[in-house]
């Protein structure tokens, strides 16, 4: 959702104005950037040396379109012509309109597979036009199928902003815009969300209607740290979505380890219990506490490395069956690797965790008491 | 051989201080097949856990070949425990999980050696209780006779040159008692196994070399 994967392929190099918030004594708005707003105070930094370009893209809105009587919905954006020098979008066929299309207001645009499959039986689509939102499009470009995931990037269709049907976005502060900035390097990141911050202060002092508001806030954010800020209420005042989202996270995958390991602390209690006389009998013939520490220290590690491999089928089961569903529009989840052997180590972590208590239980089990079935 | 020497065993709860064994004086040769008899709660299995270096005495001490082991800490605890002495119990306690030739492995785990040399011992001491064929059965399977003759297996398979018999017969009938009775003796010797057995049957005790006889924790015989 986050890595560096078509049409995102720059995501290391890119941040995005995603939201705003505009706060006043009584009133707190938070929504998507307006035109306006990064027109006028976002679009000025890509003469910034550390910019490479800066696009602007909307929301993707539902659009309803009528095909030889049957009703079509798909996911529309308006995106300007940077669009598709910030993204790398994978064409089958044309290619991308351009600045100078969505200068001169061209009825054109991009779609997706999926689109071209639904109005055109997927043969070709290029040249041929294409009614959406009451109004009619040339197709210029097919791209493959975005997943709907990618939550700057995928629709169905994409046409330039300047089509839109009024021209009032143009002043709005608020309203359904992102803005995607593309740095020259990954290095450049942080100056250029000091930039953004630093460009807010001077925003705040021409605010739209300052008896209302009186402050504004927002940030340069990474696909992260703007998933982030979506996710949090008055995301747009947040400083540092991103290590909030994390600690949220980091608290969630805690509670869902500590459960099952008090769960397993109390099964290893209970299975010391049930164990007692074979551990007198171990005692008897030669074990030392600490040799039986280890034995049930290894054991947890077992169990915990069998349970994670259970947890690796049945997670390619859970993930075939949600490809195969077609839940999540045009999304082919995949099992990451990297993040499965991090989750086997914090389960390992755990597993040997869960048996540390019961295992100092059991060095303290005096071998008679345990001969005679007792655990204490 | 094993050496007991003002031996006190005392058991403290919050109210009550209770005496399992009181001022016992012991020498136990080496090769000796003796048995403890005394009523039940008189300190029988109390005095063979302290031989078998199971429990401490609360004072007074034991020696095994004229070394007092009242210093040894758990490691060299369980080192002698492993090399030298065999223990069975009256419940044979056998790991059910465990086949029959696993269970008999259990002491050989805690020395170095191959799985293969480990396997073969087990079989070997099988063999000698007559269970070469039961090897891959589990415990639940046999008869109490039987279950008692791995025990015995267990118990030897680590050639330890002491053997700590609980009430070895108690749970059998009279038959199977004979027979494990005639696998101890036979033990004794021809491989000279020092046993000390604990036994409520004045049969099984006439066919040992002495008696111990125990009443309220003191020795009486």
């Amino acid at each position: 959702m986050f890595a560096a994967r078509t049409p995102e392929v720059h995501a290391d190099r890119m941040l995005g104005v995603y939201r705003l918030t505009l706060q006043g004594k009584d009133d707190t708005e938070t929504s998507q950037p307006g035109y306006g707003f990064l027109d006028r105070w976002v679009r000025p930094m890509a003469k910034l040396p550390s910019v490479e370009r800066i696009a602007f893209v909307t929301e993707a809105q539902t659009v309803v379109s009528y095909l030889n009587g049957r009703k079509i919905q798909s996911a529309l954006r308006r995106a300007d012509g940077e669009f598709w020098r910030v993204l790398d979008f994978d064409f089958v066929e044309g290619g991308p309109y351009t600045v100078a299309d969505d200068q001169a207001g061209r009825f054109v645009a991009v779609i997706n597979e999926t689109t071209r499959e639904r109005f055109f039986g997927g043969r070709p689509a290029m040249g041929k036009t294409i009614e959406a939102d009451g109004q009619r499009f040339r197709v210029v470009g097919v791209v493959r199928d975005v997943p709907v995931l990618r939550f700057s990037s995928s629709a169905d269709l994409w046409v330039p902003v300047t089509t839109a049907k009024t021209s009032a976005y143009k002043e709005e502060w608020l309203g359904n815009f992102y803005a995607l900035i593309l740095a020259r390097s990954h290095a450049d990141l942080p100056q250029i969300k000091a930039e953004v911050q630093s460009r807010l202060r001077e925003a705040e002092k021409q605010l739209p209607d300052p008896k209302t508001f009186k402050h504004l806030y927002t940030g340069a954010d990474t696909l992260f740290e703007g998933a982030a800020r979506m996710f949090l209420p008055a995301g747009g005042a947040v400083a540092n979505p991103g290590a909030r989202l994390q600690a949220a996270l980091l608290a969630l995958m805690l509670g869902f380890m500590l459960l099952p390991t008090i769960n397993l602390v109390n099964i290893n209690l209970s299975r010391i219990l049930d164990r007692a006389s074979e551990i007198g009998v171990r005692r008897a013939f030669g074990a030392s506490s600490r040799t039986l520490v280890g034995q049930l220290l290894i054991e947890n590690l077992v169990l915990t490395l069998i349970g994670a491999v259970l947890g690796l089928v049945l997670a390619l089961g859970v993930l075939r069956a949600f490809n195969v569903s077609g839940l999540i529009a045009h999304t082919q989840f995949q099992l990451n690797f990297r993040i499965f052997f991090y989750g086997l180590a914090i389960a390992v972590f755990f597993g040997l965790f869960s048996g540390v208590y019961p295992a100092w239980r059991m060095s303290k089990l005096h071998p008679v008491q345990a001969l005679r079935g007792r655990s204490a | 051989m094993i050496h007991l020497q003002q031996v006190s065993k005392l058991y403290r709860t919050d109210r009550v201080e209770t005496t399992a064994l009181d001022n016992i004086n012991l020498e136990i040769g080496k090769g000796e097949f003796i048995s403890v008899m005394g009523p039940s709660g008189c300190g029988k299995s109390t005095l063979l856990n302290l031989m078998g270096l199971l429990d401490a005495p609360s004072s007074g001490s034991v020696a095994l070949d004229g070394k007092a082991i009242d210093r040894y800490g758990d490691r060299a605890l369980s080192r002698v425990r492993n090399e030298r002495i065999g223990f069975i119990f009256q419940q044979f306690h056998l790991v059910p999980d465990l086949s029959v030739v696993d269970n008999v492995e259990i002491p050989l785990l805690y020395r170095r050696m191959s799985n293969k040399e480990r396997r073969k011992a087990a079989l070997a001491a099988l063999d000698r209780v007559g269970l070469g064929s039961r090897t891959h059965h589990f415990p639940t399977q046999l008869s109490g006779g039987q279950q008692q003759r791995v025990a015995i297996a267990r118990a030897i398979v680590g050639r330890p040159n002491i053997l700590l018999a609980d009430e070895p017969t108690g749970n059998l009938d009279s038959q199977m008692g004979d027979e494990i009775m005639g696998i101890l003796e036979d033990l004794n010797q021809k491989e000279g196994t020092t046993i000390v057995m604990v036994t409520h049957d004045p049969r099984m005790a006439d066919k040992t070399h002495r008696v111990v006889r125990l009443f309220d924790g003191r020795q009486v015989q």
